[in-house]
């Protein structure tokens, strides 16, 4: 007991050194994507592969989770009415909280298992099997082969992502709150058009943007520092998920401070 | 010309390089030997800056190597084809595009014509049959991924080669092929060159001068001769342990 108690500063303290070692080198990494841009050759071609990759990859299980999501929304609001709340209330609870939080949360953390999986584990057999080294080796700079084009095909393919999950999630819970309520359509589009603020898409977009970045980086950088063969591929990724679900998370509730109030 | 002074590195509380000075004249081909473990591997990264030393200088071509900007360093290391010792395929490209991207001019690498012609004469001088050029690295045997490790890194036709053991894993007919090329790239076209080999006899036929690596220094750097008639117990323990195995393997 007061062993752990003893070691307890120096416990945080390593936690602490250990995180500002990664931030010091996670800026390391965005600077050499910065100086790999002018390279516009080498990562157009590859960044709108793994754009088109990523979009038409993750289409299906964004369009999945996003209809369910709806639908569960609008049932538990179904589920919670007591007689004197009106109708159309139920279109504003589905257009927001769908817009708002789960059209960009369930999608990042979906994609972060779904993108970030894939590029640690790419990233990272590719180094522990020396080919980033090889890269290297030929002259050609890793930012600009590897990393640039599976940040930015996350940046562009991710909010537009989050655009079809709120639609679809919007769809669908109105689908099933015609089925559970006595709701006609001109209630619920009432109801979404009472608490909308043009701000609402900005802030999904804003969110979806983040996100992107998050479990964009954060999988690249660890499957850059990869190391100990097929088991470091595999810590990595599930770091690599972990830490970008977290930052979800963290920046979820970071933006509704900043943005909202 | 490629020269290392004092030479040191360390991984965590391993010592692997300390002190080493190795040098190969413009030209030269110089076998690099040492037991398993020893650090070969790590020197020859030095080389190129794949890694970075502790202590040491690297000049290579007349430039400082651990104090090149990134654009000199990129344009250094084209000049350079480098043989890794498991291949380093890029595994999601297939073996024409592996060997395309051997060549680090940009004007060669994205003229059709020039890689419809090079890539098959690359996978010729390491005895490959041109249509290995359409299979994936994972449809490989482990031999022909080595020599298509070799045909990416003479592609660009570099001024320096530095070989990995390019010949360990392959059958006596493909090294001679390999230690032929070697040779070859040499005499014909005045490639400078490193080979890591564990193949004593091969060091011998091929290279110039020969090192031997133990203990983090370079034991002794010299002509054959001079290696034979050597006094250096390491020299001769690891001769003589040499010529017991290929004797017992004949
Ligand atoms: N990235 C690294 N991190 C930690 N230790 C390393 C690293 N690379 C090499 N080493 C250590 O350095 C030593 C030398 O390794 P190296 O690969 O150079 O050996 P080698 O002489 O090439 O052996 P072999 O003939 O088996 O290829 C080994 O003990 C290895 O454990
Ligand atoms: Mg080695």
């Amino acid at each position: 007991m007061t062993t752990a108690l003893l070691r307890f500063p120096y416990v945080i303290g390593r936690g602490l050194t250990g995180s500002l070692d990664h931030v010091g080198r996670v800026t390391l990494l965005l600077v050499e994507m910065v100086r790999g841009l002018p390279q516009v050759r080498t990562w157009f071609p590859l960044t709108v592969r793994e754009a088109y990759n990523v979009g038409v990859g993750s289409l299906f299980i964004v369009l999945l989770v996003s209809g369910f999501a709806g639908a569960v929304t609008a049932l538990q609001t179904g589920y919670q009415f007591t007689g004197n709340i009106p109708y159309y209330v139920v279109g504003s609870l589905v257009v927001e909280s769908v817009v708002l939080e789960l059209g960009p949360v369930l999608t990042g953390l979906i994609l972060a298992g779904r993108i970030g999986a894939r590029y640690a584990a790419e990233l990272g057999t590719m180094r522990v099997t020396e080919q980033i080294d090889a890269l290297e080796s030929l002259g050609r700079s890793p930012a600009s082969y590897l990393v640039i084009p599976r940040v930015l095909a996350g940046l562009i393919m991710v909010p537009v992502l989050v655009i079809v999950a709120d639609l679809v999630g919007i769809v669908s819970g109105w689908w099933f709150a015609r089925q559970v309520l006595p709701l006609t359509d001109a209630d619920f589009v009432y109801g979404a058009r009472a608490f909308w603020r043009p701000f609402d898409a900005y802030y999904s977009l804003i969110k979806a943007f983040f996100f992107a970045a998050s479990i964009t980086i954060i999988p690249c950088y660890m499957g850059f520092s990869t190391q100990h063969g097929a088991e470091g591929v595999g810590r990595a990724t599930t770091y690599a998920v972990v830490a970008s679900s977290v930052m979800i998370l963290l920046l979820d509730t970071v933006l509704a401070q900043i943005l909202l109030h | 010309m490629i020269e290392l002074r004092d030479l040191h590195k360390r991984f965590g509380e391993q010592v692997v390089l300390d002190g080493v000075d190795f040098t190969v004249m413009e030209g030269e081909t110089v076998a690099l030997l040492g037991e398993s473990g020893t650090g070969k591997s790590v020197l020859l990264k030095h080389i190129n800056g794949l890694l970075h030393p502790d202590v040491g200088d690297i000049v290579v071509d007349g430039k400082h190597v651990p104090s090149l900007k990134r654009r000199e360093l990129s344009e250094l290391r084209s000049s350079i084809g480098y043989v890794f010792q498991n291949g380093a395929l890029f595994d999601s490209m297939n073996v024409f595009e592996n060997i395309r991207f051997g060549l680090s001019d940009m004007d060669l690498y994205n003229s059709v014509d020039y890689c419809r012609d090079r890539v098959p004469e690359c996978l010729r001088l390491v005895n490959l049959e041109p249509d290995v050029a359409k299979k994936l690295p994972a449809e490989l045997s482990g031999g022909m991924r080595k020599r298509v490790g070799v045909a990416r890194a003479i592609a660009g036709q570099p001024k320096y080669l530095l070989y990995d053991e390019p010949t360990s894993g392959l059958d006596p007919l493909n090294a001679d092929i390999i230690d032929n090329l070697v040779t070859h790239l040499a005499e014909e076209l005045g490639v400078t060159s490193v080979m890591v080999t564990h193949d004593v006899r091969g060091a011998f036929r091929v290279a110039d001068r020969i090192a031997l690596l133990t203990n983090g220094k370079i034991a002794l750097q010299g002509t054959q001769k001079e290696f034979l008639e050597s006094d250096d117990e390491h020299v001769k323990a690891f001769l003589e342990r040499d010529f017991e195995d290929t004797s017992y393997a004949a």
